[in-house]
C-alpha cells in the first residue's frame, strides 16, 4: 500500500530531474570538451601566437559574465557555452606549441590531459558514489579562489619562480574542492540548470589542466 | 614577459577579483557550516589528488 502518493511521486520526480540535469551535464561537458581540443588543435596548426591565449581567456571570461547568465536558460545558452569552450581551446594552442617544443614536451601534455582525467573521473565518482553533501565548502572555496588570485597579480610582476608553482598547487586543490562542490550541488537539486554547471565543471577542468602543465613543465625541466 | 602583457594581465585577474568578491562574500557569509566529519571527508579526495599529482611528476 502507497501510504502518501504524492510524497512518494514528488520524491521521484525530483531523482529523475537530477538524473536529467547529470546526465545533461556531463552530454554538454563531453561536447565542449571535445570541441575545445578540435579549436586548440585548429589554434597549434595555425601557430597562432601566445597574444591568443591571452585574447581568449578575455573574451571568455567576458561571455560567461556578461551573456552567459541572461541567455542560460535557453537555447542560446548552448551555443554560447560552444564558443566560451572554443575560444578557450583556441588560446591553449599556443600554449600546447609552447610545451610540444620542449625536449619532453608530449610526455607533458599527454600527462596533465590523463592527470585531469584522472582527477575528474576519481572526484566525480567519489561525489556520486557517497552521495555527500559538499555546500559547506562554498565560502571556503570561494575565498581561497580569491586568495589566489591575489597571489596571481603580484607574481605577475615578481615572477617568483617557487610561488608559481605555489599558485599552480593551489588551483589543483581549489579546482578539485570546486568539482566536489559543484557534484554535489548537482546531485542535491542545488544547481538546476545544466548550462551553467557545465561551466563549472569545464572550467575547473581547464584551471587543473593548465596548472597541471606547469607543474609537469617546471619538473620536467622546463623554467 | 612583455610589459603591456603584465599589465593586461594583472588587469584581468583585478577584474576577476572585483566581480568574484561580492559572490565571495554572500558565499561566506549564507554557506552552511561543515562539521569536523564533514572535512574530513574532504580532506580524504584531496589528499588522493595530492599524492596522484606527486605521482604525475615522478613519472616527468
Amino acid at each position: 500500500m502507497i501510504e502518501n502518493p504524492v510524497i512518494v511521486d514528488r520524491g521521484q520526480s525530483s531523482a529523475l530531474a537530477t538524473n536529467k540535469v547529470l546526465r545533461n551535464t556531463y552530454m554538454l561537458l563531453s561536447m565542449t570538451l571535445l570541441f575545445s581540443g578540435l579549436t586548440a588543435g585548429l589554434s597549434m596548426a595555425m601557430q597562432l601566437p601566445f597574444a591568443v591565449y591571452f585574447g581568449s581567456v578575455i573574451g571568455a571570461f567576458a561571455l560567461i559574465w556578461l551573456v552567459l547568465p541572461r541567455v542560460a536558460n535557453s537555447g542560446a545558452g548552448i551555443a554560447v557555452v560552444f564558443v566560451i569552450t572554443g575560444l578557450l581551446g583556441l588560446g591553449l594552442g599556443p600554449l600546447l606549441n609552447y610545451y610540444t617544443a620542449l625536449a619532453n614536451g608530449s610526455q607533458v601534455i599527454t600527462l596533465a590531459l590523463g592527470g585531469t582525467g584522472v582527477i575528474f573521473v576519481g572526484l566525480s565518482a567519489y561525489v556520486l558514489t557517497t552521495k555527500k553533501d559538499f555546500s559547506f565548502m562554498g565560502g571556503f572555496l570561494m575565498a581561497g579562489f580569491l586568495v589566489i588570485l591575489v597571489a596571481a597579480i603580484a607574481n605577475i610582476f615578481f615572477q617568483i619562480p617557487a610561488l608559481s608553482l605555489t599558485i599552480s598547487s593551489a588551483i589543483i586543490l581549489i579546482m578539485s574542492g570546486f568539482i566536489l562542490y559543484d557534484t554535489s550541488r548537482i546531485i542535491h537539486g542545488g544547481e538546476t540548470n545544466y548550462i551553467m554547471a557545465t561551466i563549472g565543471l569545464y572550467l575547473s577542468l581547464y584551471n587543473i589542466f593548465v596548472s597541471l602543465l606547469q607543474i609537469l613543465g617546471i619538473f620536467g625541466g622546463d623554467d | 614577459m612583455d610589459l603591456w602583457f603584465k599589465i593586461g594581465g594583472a588587469v584581468l585577474l583585478a577584474t576577476m577579483f572585483v566581480v568574484i568578491l561580492p559572490r565571495a562574500k554572500h558565499m561566506l557569509a549564507n554557506s552552511p557550516k561543515g562539521s569536523a566529519q564533514d572535512w574530513i571527508g574532504v580532506l580524504f579526495p584531496i589528499l588522493l589528488v595530492v599524492l596522484f599529482v606527486v605521482f604525475l611528476i615522478s613519472l616527468v
